[in-house]
């Protein structure tokens, strides 16, 4: 479904209504994971390894079962045997096996009649480890003498004689890379490396399941992807997947890291051994210890450059830990940081490396930020060595439309000049400066994600619509999709109500991810309100006597078209719907199918940095986000992704960190230390939304929640790079490390 | 167990509550007032931010036996019955909540700084509100919304 060129004149699209679950929202009333209940419900805990890597000897849970009020204790034997691939990865991780492979990696489970009770049974539950070598660092996890973290994960890609903890490797690139650094006249190559960071969504994970002796459950959880963890659960628990339905329940932030399944399988394999239902709010120190984290990464980028400004070459190895388990997101990693630049010669090698860590998780652009960070500094670098302007040397190295993407294929319709040139012209880059700040210049690239999906559309007798999505709504997406019903149908925005059915009610949709609600269901919804209205066309054809193809639809009403204009009046959606019953039944539209064309999504941030110079702490001053949309349907969520992207940059860049101690344990599992920016530590952060229409899409959407994150903390870093004097190569930039490079600098 | 009195937005409980039970779990658990959330547990995230006797506090770190005698407020208790509080309106408004499990925290934080402070500088937003965690906003458009809350308050009265 291709973009409509001639689509103009939006009535709805482009406007800033009210969402629709906003009372719920401020009034307490919205539901989210952990605020329902079920008669007879049990609470559940879950009992996790304090060692980075041990052989479980034992576990013997006979003081904790018989402990007041425990009615289930569940480990690794309750779960499916014999899975593969992805799933027993899930499971292991989930629950372990024979090894514990971190510091807060399951290996047992209670529900008793209380929370309390649980929690002091926990500690009746006694494990015996063996401690076995571990370790944490992705360099010092590659390097000869390593502990093997799982021999034989490897798969045919890693290169012959590396350690058994790389698993993967991506290598692509076009032309001869040396032959481009001997045309440059200035060539920069340096190590880069960030830290782990947390998605740090504010709702634990929680859920409520029941999985009764005949195998049939019910779950309500909150995820990203609802079809996705029935399935997962399913194979976990070796029931049929449609015995089990699952309700998304609102969501309390995911940002990637609830498109993984953790805790429901463990909460369905109590209920099944309890024979009651059973809840599971994981603890915040769970949360950091056993889910989410991002890939850390140790990345290496040479790139080299002509005194115009021309980029004659690039290269980088961008090396990613992604914990316990193969799939850190070292291919995005490589392919997005040098997306932006068309390249003659260009050459990008990832590699996926095993640590005793929490298996890592999808965050906003898998992979993109920390790849940005190292090549937008190295640009920067080269632009302040050879006096250049950072946005003209962009522009003139751009990708564009036809331009071959350092990863292989041309270009479609791209926004990537348009930020730029909009970046140029913002007074914020004209602004002058405050003595001993800086400013940073950064792009960020990010694929986007289009995936299956489902949508129905059910006609009421009174003509207001149902709208039913399976993409659960991770920022205000409920919204969006009842503008794209209305404008399509002619009728009121709150004519539409929009629901995020639960699996039982659609056909498979898969998880809200890849930017690709706005995109994808957005697409559906259009598709399915134009199914509708051929459906409302054909029954004002047979009430008028007339062919079908002779009824339009307008502003909400059919209206005899050609040879029979202006023989019936119109009529309303009102009065075809308040018939239909008598006319042929039900009116309901709908799509199914994996669309082609979430059109890729460009990004050029702006950041003013001060450092002062006695604490090493860093103030970000101003913030502008410029970002191709393609087109804004509400633009003031638009607008939201790009300041929360930026924000959850801005922590990364700065102050957020997984710290692991010598023992290999996390020392940082809460909100206090593990410091997320707070209100007072950011300023207002400006916005421009530029809409270069993206060909895939009726309206020319692209999704933007992810491509946010990938400037800032380069952006950030060349700002501080510049007001300090010294260039930031590892993030997060905390004041300890600025004043030491500071102080190496003097 | 220990019984505990209590008035919660302006209604009279009677609880048996366990000595270690938190006012949040009371509220949600006991008196099925799921408003107020747990981010945290160890007060960092302010989302279960509840009004204690007017006073702010995060009611996972106060005791539900420390309500007695007390007068509780949570979010589902800010509004004049079918009337939104301003700071509710000018939420929507603004579009200044995403994922919306902050938002409760925080719009009892702000009506306790509106209460003392009628009319606050963003940075005296900032400030109050540096105490309830939001990951989706940035926290543009909810400094905005207060402002903005805020300034119909003072020409309401």
């Amino acid at each position: 479904m291709a973009f409509d060129e001639e689509t103009n004149g939006f009535k709805v699209v482009g406007t800033r209504p009210d969402r629709p679950d906003g009372i719920d929202k401020v009034t307490g009333r919205a539901r989210f994971g952990a605020d329902v209940t079920a008669p007879g419900m049990l609470h559940a805990v879950i009992i996790r390894s304090p060692h980075a890597h041990a052989r479980i000897v034992k576990i013997n849970s006979s003081k904790a079962e018989a402990a007041p009020g425990v009615k289930a204790v569940v480990t690794r034997a309750d779960f499916a045997e014999g899975l593969e691939g992805e799933n027993w990865n899930i499971l292991e991780n989930l629950m372990a096996g024979e090894y514990a492979l971190y510091d807060g990696h399951a290996v047992a489970a209670i529900a008793a009649t209380s929370s309390l009770a649980a929690r002091d049974a926990a500690r009746l539950v006694e494990v015996e480890y063996e401690m076995l070598p571990h370790v944490t660092d992705v360099d010092d996890a590659m390097q000869e003498g390593a502990p093997v973290i799982r021999a034989g994960a490897a798969d045919g890609s890693v290169p012959a004689g590396m350690h058994p903890n790389v698993v993967r490797c991506h290598d692509s690139g076009h032309g001869d890379p040396e032959e481009g650094f001997a045309e440059a006249d200035l060539v920069i190559e340096e190590r880069f490396t960030t830290e782990a960071t947390h998605q740090g969504y504010i709702e634990p994970h929680a859920c409520l399941g029941t999985l009764g002796p005949d195998g049939r459950g019910e779950l309500w959880c909150c995820t990203q992807g609802h079809w996705n963890v029935q399935k997962v659960c399913a194979a976990l628990l070796d029931i049929e997947t449609s015995k089990l339905r699952v309700t998304a329940s609102e969501i309390g932030g995911g940002f990637g890291g609830k498109t993984a399944v953790f805790i429901e399988p463990v909460a369905l394999a109590l209920s099944r051994k309890a024979n009651r239902p059973v809840k599971l709010v994981m603890p915040r120190a769970d949360v950091f210890r056993a889910t989410g984290p991002t890939a850390s990464t140790s990345m290496d980028v040479k790139i080299g450059m002509k005194k115009d400004g021309t980029i004659t070459g690039a290269s980088g190895v961008f090396r990613c830990q992604g914990g316990a388990f193969p799939g850190a997101p070292m291919e995005f990693t490589a392919m997005c940081g040098f997306a932006p630049y068309a390249l003659k010669h260009v050459r990008q090698i990832g590699y996926d490396v095993m640590t005793n860590r929490p298996k890592q998780a999808a965050y906003r652009a898998p992979g993109s930020p920390m790849a940005a960070f190292a090549v937008e500094s190295v640009i920067d670098e080269l632009c302040n060595r050879l006096g250049l302007d950072p946005i003209d040397v962009r522009l003139k190295n751009a990708s564009r439309e036809g331009t071959k993407a350092n990863f292989g294929p041309s270009w479609d319709r791209i926004g990537l000049v348009e930020t730029l040139e909009a970046a140029k012209e913002h007074p914020h880059f004209s602004a002058p400066l405050a003595e001993g700040a800086g400013r940073g210049i950064s792009c960020g690239f990010w694929f986007n994600h289009a995936g299956e999906t489902a949508v129905q559309l059910a006609l009421s007798e009174d003509g207001t619509v149902q709208l039913s999505v399976g993409t659960p709504d991770i920022g205000g997406s409920r919204a969006s999709m009842c503008m794209m019903a209305a404008e399509e149908l002619g009728i009121p925005y709150e004519d539409v109500r929009t629901t995020v059915a639960d699996t039982a009610t659609l056909g498979y949709n898969e998880i809200s991810h890849g930017s690709r609600v706005t995109y994808a269901s957005g697409l559906a919804t259009i598709e399915a309100a134009r199914d509708t209205v051929k459906k409302l066309c054909k029954r004002a054809a047979d009430k008028w006597g007339i062919d079908a193809e002779a009824v339009e639809w307008r502003e909400g009403c059919a209206i005899p078209s050609g040879p029979n204009a202006g023989d019936f009046d119109p009529m309303p959606i009102k009065e075809i719907a308040g018939r239909m019953g008598q006319t042929g039944g039900p009116i309901v539209g709908h799509f199914e199918a994996t669309p082609e064309g979430a059109g890729v999504s460009f990004a050029t941030h702006i950041v003013d940095a001060e450092v002062d110079r006695e604490t090493g702490a860093t103030t970000v001053t101003r913030y502008t986000v410029v970002q191709d949309a393609g087109k804004a349907i509400h633009p003031s969520y638009v607008e939201g992704q790009y300041q929360g992207g930026a924000a959850q940059g801005i922590g990364w860049a700065l102050n957020e960190e997984y710290i692991y101690d010598e023992d290999g344990r996390l020392q940082n599992a809460g909100f206090l230390d593990y410091r997320i920016p707070v209100a007072s530590d950011l300023p207002m952060i400006d916005t421009v939304i530029v809409e270069v229409p993206n060909p895939g899409h009726p309206y020319g959407v692209r999704g933007v929640g992810e491509t946010s994150i990938c400037p800032p903390l380069a952006a950030i870093a060349n700002a501080v790079s510049n007001a300090a004097g010294v260039r930031m190569q590892d993030l997060p930039m905390r004041p300890s490390r600025i004043l030491e490079a500071l102080k190496a600098r003097s | 167990m220990i019984h505990v009195s209590t008035t919660v937005n302006g209604d009279a409980h009677e609880l048996l509550c366990d000595p270690r039970e938190t006012l949040l779990d009371a509220l949600r658990d006991r008196l099925e007032l799921t408003g107020a959330k747990e981010g945290c547990g160890t007060g960092d995230c302010g989302a279960c931010t509840v009004l204690l006797d007017e006073r702010p506090v995060c009611s996972c770190l106060v005791l539900a036996a420390e309500a007695e005698g007390q007068e509780v407020r949570t979010v589902e208790g800010i509004a004049d019955g079918e009337d939104l509080h301003p700071l509710q309106r000018k939420f929507i408004e603004h579009a200044a909540l995403q994922c919306g499990i902050c938002t409760p925290g925080i719009l009892v934080a702000a009506k306790a700084l509106l209460e003392r402070n009628p009319d606050p500088s963003e940075t005296e937003v900032r400030y109050w509100l540096a105490g309830n965690l939001c990951r989706c906003t940035g926290y543009d458009k909810i400094i905005r919304a207060v402002l903005d809350a805020a300034s119909e308050m003072r020409e309401a009265t």
